[in-house]
């Protein structure tokens, strides 16, 4: 039984529905992440959760609790804002103090409770800071020490990196997860950025217009997109539409393409393909899945090179292909050269034709 | 049920998730608040013009006073001085405001507080200063050759100087907070300085130029101090209503003219008010400020303006005070401080000296809670329900649009109802520390509303996270952090309660007469001497205060806020 459910909730502002029938189930100390375009609804489920915002429908259980209709102060989770919300008159002792019960005879346990949370987050030392005198960085270290100090049962993480630069970003984003893991707190976490949910989920749920698209580990994510939203959002993604001519076959054009899994039984099937999946050939070599394209257009990214290539036998869209610098070992492609392309038979991902 | 068992219920009913939240009550409370002290009145006045001296309905009130051959005549007056003190203010505060704010010039702090000094004192200070310069003793009187100060002109002039800080408060804003990025783009497309200012610069501020207006138009429109000690024989609505009322009684006839009067005020407001929201979905979160950088040709001639102003601005009050201190302008100068002596012995001056500040201190202690912890429950509570925020905004924003000479009119007639169980109120201190707080209601309010949103919204989820009581965040966290706007909004309440006459003028009783309006009483019975002293007085102890309020805060932020000085 998951650790935290939520059953058909529903919200609207107005006309707009933020959740439209949402079910998810959060297992115990895993960490979830909430992934989608903005106005997608996660936020407003994270503050559902929460109870920050009230549902029109549906519940909320925790622990076996149903703590649907509960004030947030009758809720038992610590939470952390893109905007770390430090109190700024108060100094970092006494933001990371600020839930914890303050008795005369404590005062002791209080202080020792504080000087943990800070070694905890990496910053020992800085009670008597305020959050001002801080980098971005380290005021989400101390967002995350006061979130913590109260050891609530879940922690809810809303955006938490969004507002620190990129090298920052990636440094506390390693640190939120090994310190999630080594605690084992129940985490739900929201993000826009695809990278860091692939980086820190156990497991993530794609949402779009207040539904949920598809809920799975990463690697599931990325490799099986569960249709054509996912397949688009998560990394990049060619589609080739063809006609079905077998449980294993789609001709597109003049080219017979296999896949390794069976095809739907429609008439028109979908398939996806990563463009790192897409492999270079010998001009003489002809394996299967394999065709020529034109190269349309040339964009060097460092590690590897964006391809936007026009195959030649038919196949209606132009292709991405990704390949790394490594891989063309300094061959240099320019736009208009011909290339002999294939696609492994496991790399094209038949989508479900049900969820548009 | 015995006390355990109810406690025993209590902590059942919080295991469950309970909690009692006090806000809903508490903003239920302050909407009746503003309901019994401000709409009532407003509705007692509605009510009053629309019965006889019996209590009949009848619009006799109103036929009568279309038949009165002077009211149009002062309707016109009321309407076209408004007009052309609006004229003459606006472009001056606004150029002065644009000296101080994107120009280099010296001493900007000093000219800021010069431009400003009016609002230390009694609007009558204008009045009995340009009386003194201009009038027929006047030192300058040759200058208007002919005519009289005594009239239009004197009017125009004193509610000129008067209402020109209101004006320049706004304009000073509005200009602080233009977009850089637009006038370096101007810059780099080789605009000229010309264009780059009516392109730039006067569309940046417009909201800024028509809140100033209406604040201006209005601030004329109700003035009915300097009309009365300026005015002559030129008859203007706001006198008029003074004249029915406390000369007349006739209360039925003054409140339509007061209707009448707050019909222009609140158009201008509701005008304002529109173009406001408009505003707030215009504005650039990304605009950078501007830092000027020195231009003699630029810089010279706005220095030589702020310093005109500024001796016009010094040279008013200064001849009020000049006046107190001699013995009879102007034959006998000799410096003498009879007139602080004898205006002190006068008609209980001493008693109303110490009534004003009686009343300024309790407007200010108890007002500045009420609104700041109503804009803090608007703000910052989102439990209570949608309708009741929307009326407690609205009843906030209503007293701007509404001139204190018909809210104080409004005062006598729902509270001197022997109807009216609050009767008891009357006349006393309490009634005209209330009304006060009413009266300046809403520029605190919309202080203390930017105040809190300038506050991270997620600091009450984090607290509500951690299990922290509401008002506990309140007291540690939000007053801390707006205590700056806090002080502020004391101070502004001391110094109107200080220097206001319009509301209070209808509800003083012997006892509680206010110092203001002993100018109005000295000044009617020819004793422009001790008038004269009153009105420095006043303005001394205003002056007086601000220093040691900016003494305070400046010691207060420094010593027990040190986390605001601290940068990385």
């Amino acid at each position: 039984m998951p650790h935290l459910e939520v059953h058909q909730i529903d919200k609207r502002f107005g006309p707009f529905v933020a959740l439209d029938a949402v079910d998810l189930g959060i297992q115990k100390g895993e960490l979830m992440v909430l992934l989608g375009p903005s106005g997608c609804g996660k936020t407003t489920l994270l503050r559902v959760i929460a109870g920050l915002e009230r549902q029109d429908r549906g519940r909320v259980l925790h622990d076996g609790k149903d703590i649907s209709n509960c004030s947030p102060a009758a809720r038992d989770y610590g939470i952390v804002f893109q905007s770390y919300a430090l109190f700024p008159n108060l100094n970092v002792s006494e933001n990371v103090a600020y839930g914890l019960k303050n008795r005369r005879r404590q005062r002791a346990a209080l202080r020792h409770r504080v000087d943990e949370m800070l070694e905890l987050v990496g910053l020992p030392g800085s009670g008597d800071k305020y959050p001002s005198q801080l980098s971005g960085g380290q005021q989400q270290r101390i967002a995350l020490a006061r979130a913590l100090a109260t050891a609530p049962d879940l922690l809810l993480l809303d955006e938490p990196l969004s507002a620190l630069d990129a090298i920052e970003r990636v440094r506390l984003r390693a640190e939120i997860r090994s310190l999630q893991r080594r605690l084992g707190v129940t985490t739900l976490m929201v993000t826009h950025d695809q990278e860091e949910a692939l980086a820190m989920a156990d497991r993530m749920v794609v949402m779009k217009d207040g539904r949920i698209e598809q809920v799975g580990t990463p690697q599931q994510v990325y490799r099986n997109p569960g249709n054509a939203f996912v397949a688009d959002f998560i990394g990049r993604g060619n589609l080739i539409e063809g006609e079905r001519v077998g449980p294993h076959h789609v001709r597109s054009g003049s080219l017979l393409l296999r896949c390794a899994q069976e095809l739907p039984p429609v008439a028109t099937p979908r398939l996806h393909v990563r463009p790192e999946n897409i492999c270079l050939h010998h001009p003489s070599d002809t394996p299967e899945n394999s065709f020529f394209g034109q190269v349309l257009k040339c964009d060097f990214l460092g590690p590897y090179t964006l391809v936007t290539l026009q195959p030649l036998n038919g196949v209606a869209h132009n292709l991405v292909a990704q390949f790394s610098s490594n891989y063309l070992q300094g061959r240099e492609i320019h736009p208009g050269s011909l290339l002999r392309l294939g696609i492994s038979a496991e790399h094209l991902q038949p989508l479900p034709e049900t969820a548009r | 049920m015995r006390p355990g068992a109810s406690t025993a219920v209590l902590l059942a009913l919080r295991r469950a998730g309970w909690r009692p939240d006090l806000s809903g009550p508490l903003l239920l409370l302050a909407a009746a608040a503003l309901a019994l002290f401000l709409l009532l009145p407003l509705g007692a006045l509605l009510l009053g013009s629309l019965r006889d001296d019996d209590g009949r309905w009848t619009l006799q009130n109103f036929t009568a006073f279309a038949a009165t051959p002077g009211m149009v005549h002062a309707t016109w007056n009321t309407l076209w001085v408004a007009a052309l003190v609006t004229l003459i203010t606006v472009p001056l505060a606004f150029l002065y405001a644009y000296a101080i704010q994107r120009a280099c010039l010296p001493l900007v702090g000093f000219w800021r507080l010069v431009g400003l000094s009016a609002l230390l004192g009694p609007s009558l200070v204008a009045a009995i200063g340009f009386i003194q310069w201009f009038g027929t003793q006047g030192v300058l009187g040759f200058m208007l050759g002919e005519h009289s100060v005594y009239g239009p002109i004197g009017i125009v002039m004193s509610t000129v100087y008067a209402s020109f800080p209101h004006a320049l408060l706004i304009l000073l804003v509005a200009l602080a907070t233009v977009d850089a990025r637009l006038l370096e783009a101007a810059d780099a497309l080789g605009a000229s300085r010309w264009r780059r200012f009516l392109t730039v610069t006067v569309p940046a501020a417009r909201y800024g130029l028509i809140s100033a207006t209406a604040v201006v138009f209005a601030y004329s429109v109700s003035e009915f101090g300097i009309p009365k000690v300026i005015g002559g024989n030129f008859p203007v609505l706001a006198l008029e209503v003074y004249v029915q009322t406390v000369g007349l009684q006739n209360f039925g006839r003054g409140a339509v003219v007061a209707l009448l009067l707050l019909l222009p005020v609140l158009l201008a407001f509701a005008i304002d008010l529109r173009v406001q929201q408009r505003q707030q979905a215009s504005l650039s979160e990304r605009a950078t400020p501007y830092q000027p950088r020195p231009d003699w040709r630029r810089d010279a001639p706005l220095l030589l303006y702020c310093g005109a102003v500024a001796v016009v601005m010094l040279a008013v009050p200064g001849m009020t005070a000049y006046t107190s201190v001699i013995a009879f302008w102007p034959w006998d100068l000799t410096l003498t401080l009879e007139h602080y002596a004898e205006g002190l012995a006068f008609a209980g001056v001493l008693d109303a000296y110490f009534t004003s500040l009686q009343i300024a201190t309790l407007t200010a202690l108890f007002g500045t809670p009420f609104i700041f912890l109503t804009a803090w429950l608007l703000e910052k509570r989102q439990t209570s329900s949608g309708w009741l925020s929307a009326a407690v905004r609205a009843m906030a924003a209503l007293p701007m649009g509404i001139p204190g000479l018909v809210l104080g009119l409004g005062y006598v007639l729902f509270f001197n109802s022997p109807a009216n169980p609050f009767n008891f109120f009357f006349q006393t201190l309490t009634i005209m520390v209330i009304v006060t707080v009413v009266h300046f209601y809403s520029a605190c309010h919309l202080s203390a509303i930017t105040a809190l949103k300038s506050l991270d919204k997620a600091f009450e989820s984090v607290s509500a996270s951690l299990k922290v009581s509401p008002f506990v965040t309140l007291w540690r966290v939000t007053l801390p952090v707006c205590l700056p706007a806090v002080l502020d909004i004391a101070r502004y309440l001391f110094i109107n309660a200080m220097t206001t006459i319009s509301a209070l003028v209808f509800l003083f009783s012997p006892d509680t007469l206010p110092a203001a309006v002993t100018i109005l009483h000295l000044d009617e019975a020819g004793k422009l001497g001790p008038a004269a002293a009153m009105a420095t007085l006043i303005v001394l102890t205003c002056a007086a205060v601000s220093l040691v309020y900016s003494v305070l805060t400046h010691y207060l932020l420094r010593h027990h806020q040190a986390w605001r000085q601290i940068k990385r």
